[in-house]
């Protein structure tokens, strides 16, 4: 191959010579060159070592179908790899360099696995080493996960960059009426004609500049239509998106953009994203996707300088390279001969072979006129050289059999053996192709959604068809009649050809280059019983490589026909996937990273606990103090400080968080007697109550405390994690199940600022915040009792006696834009009385002294019992899940049971998580697990609370192991009570 | 993306709504016997093709909506609000 610069023609601007690197060395080019066009005007050749063989490798293509110049571009935390140099426009400064090689794609020590290639066929790593024989005879596998590895790196493609990644990408929604996808005449011209019906119209191409195939011609007619077109397109206010590849089409005509903003510049301003991800909803979609050129299996048909036919044509006619000299062309239908013509008057020497015996006398004349040679009855053998062609040895038909005949040398030798059209996106919808047996392809089915097929995607193969189907596809797409244009555009007709060899040769004749997939693979997985073209492709791998077969899969399935004596539509199609073309991660992840991969809530608090002092640490959405360090505390001296000043004198918590619905209604006293286990009817106002309610199944779902504020006006309280939850579920029963029942359920966590304030001195505490502090007598709000009252400086607040810690202990809720006010006030308050702020950390630390449960314990596999509450459920009413929690499976003695653990050794501690086992059988899941541990100021030990079979009675006295064998290892430990502190709650009632 | 005509809202996209369950499941009174109880949460056809579902248009009006769906192919033949008098209601304006 000796491809040159041509000093004139193509759309390349000579005056901006653009330089770039590849593999270290530095090139020029100019704008409007792809990185493949600009190496070949500069005469490099290998650009690739092939996944297996570590063959070498050159330009195949002009497309996203190239498998041979696959590179990485860029470097560091930019480099992206496997990446299709016939794509990536040239810019100044891009760097690019060859992969899968060492030291480089030129020269690779890799290559001497070729040498061995007879041995490698399909499933050969597999075959030979899983269960390697007769190391591990009905042994497993162990071995062959150290195999594995090595084989691993002896095969691959491009390594992916371990640095994150410096770039952001966006996500954009849009709508319109039509979507075209792909701007060759028939996109153009379809989305003209919605465009001037009035139709919102979004144009999609893949390419940075508008046209298609038109892009590749030179003559003027071509690129007269294309100038009008794209004038007209402008003037009817089409959207119009170059460099966007539309990867997926989804239901109700969802289709998914990749837009490419800025790989295409030299200088990246920093406030544009790298990539835009569209979600594009449109009422109809047109694909004028265009077709590939197919190539024919015969040996060392991967050879550097072997291509398509018409890729040639667009290195020519649109980068002006004329990418060789001495050029033969192989093909077996009429839409080759214009390339020939073309490269002929280009000044190369071509030579066109047609495995047809006759072709038409105009294309006679027309090479005539160019100076081509033309050779009927013939087809390419096996391609001669090693790093890039030099000849071409040719092979005649007779009968069935192929004959070699003579050797043409040739720097250049190109294929044409028919065009597939890219029925891709339509496959995405689940339509499959129909096969085509004149024109020897696959042509789209009608689609039942509104989605149409046009141009050469439909089989149409002239400009002037295109453009018609274009006009048709818009019409039919905006719901006119139209009438049907029959596809094909050829004068002789096709003559099928996928592989040539000579009988019982095997040869390298690769169909899937990408993954080194040869027609020798694909005939060993027929031996082998693979019939089903899906178990094919998966055993082979072919069509399973970065460009889902886009070049190989026909003749895959042509070969697999011949091999179980079918024909092509019998054996099938496998369903292509999304994405058409490959996508970057950071593009689907698009804003949604680091900080804001998930959603952050704040209580309105969240400012002024950060003032004083707080560490935040994350609790589902939610960042909640975590501990109040002071002067240099640790995590743990902070909590246990806070939890033992909670006992001895007062603490103040933001639980903000907490879900808050307000259930109002006529109905609502039934609906809550309905929805908890536990009694609800007779809540008195200004009465809280703790209620537990189930799922349909009878296990707990959430808990929390209900305040009946009025006769028809409750709050009830979730936790925190479950306040989404719990509010759907009301809204599901009121909507679906008892809609007979009024009651209005609105959510109003976000409207209130709560805090916990527990401990001995807290009634005065807040007592001084009142502006009557005789409301807050045990007499007038006695344990559980509601009410509303006022802070000093009027603030309206609700105030209910309820605790989680154990002490005396309030919740406060105000307004939450006066969350602060009040904060202050309490903290002025409790300060002087030896107060502290406290975290989650010590509000654990309450809780488990207290063997009160959260979402640790309540995790939805748990009943009421389990949890050491089954008193609380009524045996007088129904409620929900009070029929399937009695299933007999649910009511066995040995379900784990909620209990307290305390060390044997009181100076010994151990981890949340750890398994609870019999001392003498550690063992699978043991009989139970830990779910929260602290250090309890109060017992002066570690303690913690979990489950184990049949609970505490099942335990009393016996020796339980606490096992953690990745962490802390075994701890003796001993079952108690999960009440461990207070047991009687004497402390919460004073 | 399966585009969800809300009765209240308009079409919008799949991801505003929950998916709730079976619609066509009639929940039987709470004192009833764990029997029925059993086969209400439990058992469960496993449709291939039409089938009454429940959404709640979760990130937008928070209605529950009865959705007939194609399991198969996406395909929505109707969409109503769960509350009968809602959808009384909207009978009644439209």
């Amino acid at each position: 191959m000796s491809a040159t610069r041509l000093n004139t023609g193509g759309r390349i601007d000579r005056s901006q010579p653009l330089s770039f690197t590849w593999d270290g060395r530095s090139y020029r080019g100019f704008a409007g060159d792809t990185l493949a066009s600009a190496l070949m005007a500069n005469g490099e050749v290998v650009l690739g070592r092939s996944f297996k063989y570590h063959r070498p490798r050159g330009i195949m293509s002009a497309g996203v179908e190239e498998s041979g110049a696959i590179v990485t571009l860029g470097t560091g935390n930019r480099a992206e790899p496997n990446t299709k140099a016939t794509i990536a426009e040239l810019y100044d400064g891009l760097v690019a360099s060859g992969q899968n090689a060492w030291p480089n794609v030129r020269n690779d020590v890799g290559a001497s696995l070729g040498l061995f290639g007879r041995f490698f066929s399909a499933g050969f790593y597999y075959k030979t080493f899983m269960g390697l024989p007769p190391f591990e005879w009905g042994r497993g596998t162990g071995l062959w996960m150290q195999y594995e590895k090595i084989i691993r790196k002896a095969a691959g493609m491009g390594e992916a960059s371990r640095q994150a990644d410096p770039d952001c990408y966006d996500h954009v929604h849009a709508f319109c009426d039509v979507l075209v996808v792909g701007s060759g005449p028939a996109g153009m011209s379809a989305a003209l004609q919605a465009a001037q019906q009035g139709k919102d119209v979004i144009l999609v191409e893949q390419d940075f500049d508008l046209g298609g195939d038109l892009l590749n011609r030179s003559d003027p007619k071509s690129n007269a239509i294309r100038a009008e077109l794209i004038a007209a397109l402008t003037a009817a206010g089409v959207r119009i998106m170059t460099r966007t590849t539309a990867f997926g089409l989804y239901d109700y005509g969802t289709a998914g953009l990749l837009e490419r903003v800025t790989d295409h510049l030299a200088v990246k301003p920093d406030h544009a994203p790298r990539q835009r991800f569209w979600t594009v909803r449109a009422a109809a979609t047109i694909l004028a996707t265009g077709a590939l050129e197919r190539t024919v299996a015969f040996e060392n048909n991967d050879r550097p300088g072997v291509m398509t036919a018409n890729a040639t044509r667009s290195y020519l006619n649109r980068y002006g390279v004329l990418p060789g000299q001495n050029i033969v062309l192989s093909t077996n239908n009429d839409s080759a001969y214009d390339t020939a013509g073309e490269l002929a008057r280009a000044g190369a020497k071509v030579s066109l072979v047609d495995l047809r015996e006759a072709i038409g006398a105009d294309l006679s004349e027309q090479m005539n006129a160019a100076g081509v040679t033309v050779q009927t009855g013939l087809a390419p053998l096996k391609a001669l050289g090693g790093k890039a062609v030099t000849g071409v040895q040719l092979a005649r038909l007779q009968g069935d059999t192929w004959v070699a005949v003579e050797t043409l040398p040739c720097d250049l030798l190109l294929v044409s053996a028919g065009w597939s059209p890219v029925v891709n996106l339509l496959s995405h919808r689940g339509g499959k192709p129909i096969w085509d047996q004149d024109l020897s392809c696959f042509l789209p089915a009608p689609c039942a959604e509104n989605v149409t097929m046009a141009g050469a995607a439909a089989g149409h193969w002239s400009t002037e068809h295109c453009t018609a189907s274009g006009i048709a596809a818009a019409n039919l797409a905006m719901g006119q009649k139209v009438g049907a244009i029959a596809p094909g555009g050829w004068n002789t007709p096709i003559k099928p050809l996928y592989e040539v060899r000579l009988s019982g040769q095997k040869t390298k004749s690769f169909v899937d280059p990408q993954h080194d997939v040869t027609s020798s693979d694909i005939r060993l997985a027929h031996q082998e019983g693979f019939v089903s073209v899906e178990h094919l492709k998966r055993y082979t791998t072919l069509g399973m490589a970065t460009d889902q077969g886009k070049m190989g899969n026909i003749i895959g399935l042509a070969l697999m026909a011949e091999a179980l004596g079918k024909d092509i539509p019998a054996v099938g199609t496998t369903r292509f996937r999304p994405p058409y073309t490959p996508v970057a991660i950071g593009a689907l992840a698009g804003r949604n990273t680091g900080s804001h991969f998930k959603t952050l809530r704040r209580t309105p608090l969240h400012d002024w606990n950060l003032r004083h002092g707080a560490t935040m640490t994350d609790a589902g959405l939610w960042h909640r103090p975590w501990y109040f360090a002071r002067r240099g505390e640790s995590l743990s001296e902070a909590y246990i400080r806070e939890a033992t000043t909670v006992r001895e004198s007062l603490g103040i918590c933001d639980v903000s968080s907490l879900g808050k619905i307000a259930v109002q209604g006529p109905d609502a006293s039934e609906f809550l007697n309905r929805i908890y286990s536990n009694a609800f009817a007779k809540l008195a106002v200004g009465k809280a109550r703790y209620g537990i309610m189930l799922r349909d199944d009878g296990m707990v779902m959430d808990d929390g405390t209900t305040w009946r504020l009025s006769q028809n006006d409750f709050l009830l309280t979730t936790t925190t994690t479950g306040a989404g939850k719990v509010m759907v579920w009301l809204e599901e029963l009121l909507q679906l199940r008892w809609p007979e029942l009024r009651v209005h359920v609105s959510s109003v966590s976000d409207q209130w600022a709560g805090v916990s304030v527990a401990g001995p001195k807290t009634r005065a505490a807040i007592a001084a915040c009142l502006e009557d502090p005789e409301a807050i007598s045990a007499e007038n709000l006695p344990f559980m009792g509601v009410m509303e009252s006022r802070l000093r400086g009027g603030i309206k607040c609700l105030i209910a006696r309820i605790s989680f810690s154990g002490e005396l202990a309030y919740e406060i809720y105000v307004p939450a834009d006066l969350g602060e006010a009040m904060m202050d006030q309490l903290w002025a308050a409790s300060e002087p009385l030896g107060g502290c702020l406290y975290g989650l950390e010590a509000l654990g630390t309450l809780r488990i002294e207290k063997g009160h449960v959260t979402g640790a314990e309540l995790d939805g596999r748990v009943t009421i019992d389990d949890a050491g509450l089954g008193k609380m459920a009524s045996t007088k009413k129904p409620f929900i899940g009070s029929a399937l929690r009695q299933r007999p499976e649910l009511e066995r003695e040995d379900r784990p049971q909620l209990v307290g653990i305390f060390p044997k050794d009181h100076s010994d501690s151990f981890n949340g998580g750890a398994l609870l086992c019999k001392p003498d059988e550690i063992s699978g899941f043991g009989e139970g697990w830990i779910t929260a541990v602290t250090h309890s100021p109060a017992l002066g030990h570690w303690i913690g609370i979990g489950y184990i079979s049949g609970g505490h009675d099942a335990w009393q006295g016996k020796s339980v192991t606490a096992t953690d064998p990745v962490r802390k290892g075994d701890v003796m430990v001993e079952i108690v009570s999960p009440h461990m502190f207070d047991p009687k709650g004497e402390r919460m009632h004073g | 993306m399966i585009r969800i005509p809300c009765p209240f809202c308009g079409t919008r996209d799949h991801s505003e709504f929950a998916y709730g369950g079976d619609g066509a499941i009639i929940y039987p009174d709470l004192d009833a016997p764990m029997q029925d109880w059993h086969d209400a949460v439990f058992q469960r056809e496993n449709i291939c093709g039409r089938q009454v579902e429940t959404w709640q248009h979760v990130n937008g009006c928070r209605m529950w909506l009865l959705v007939e769906r194609d399991t198969m192919t996406h395909e929505i033949y109707s969409v109503r609000p769960a509350h009968p008098d809602m959808a009384q209601a909207l009978e009644v304006t439209a």
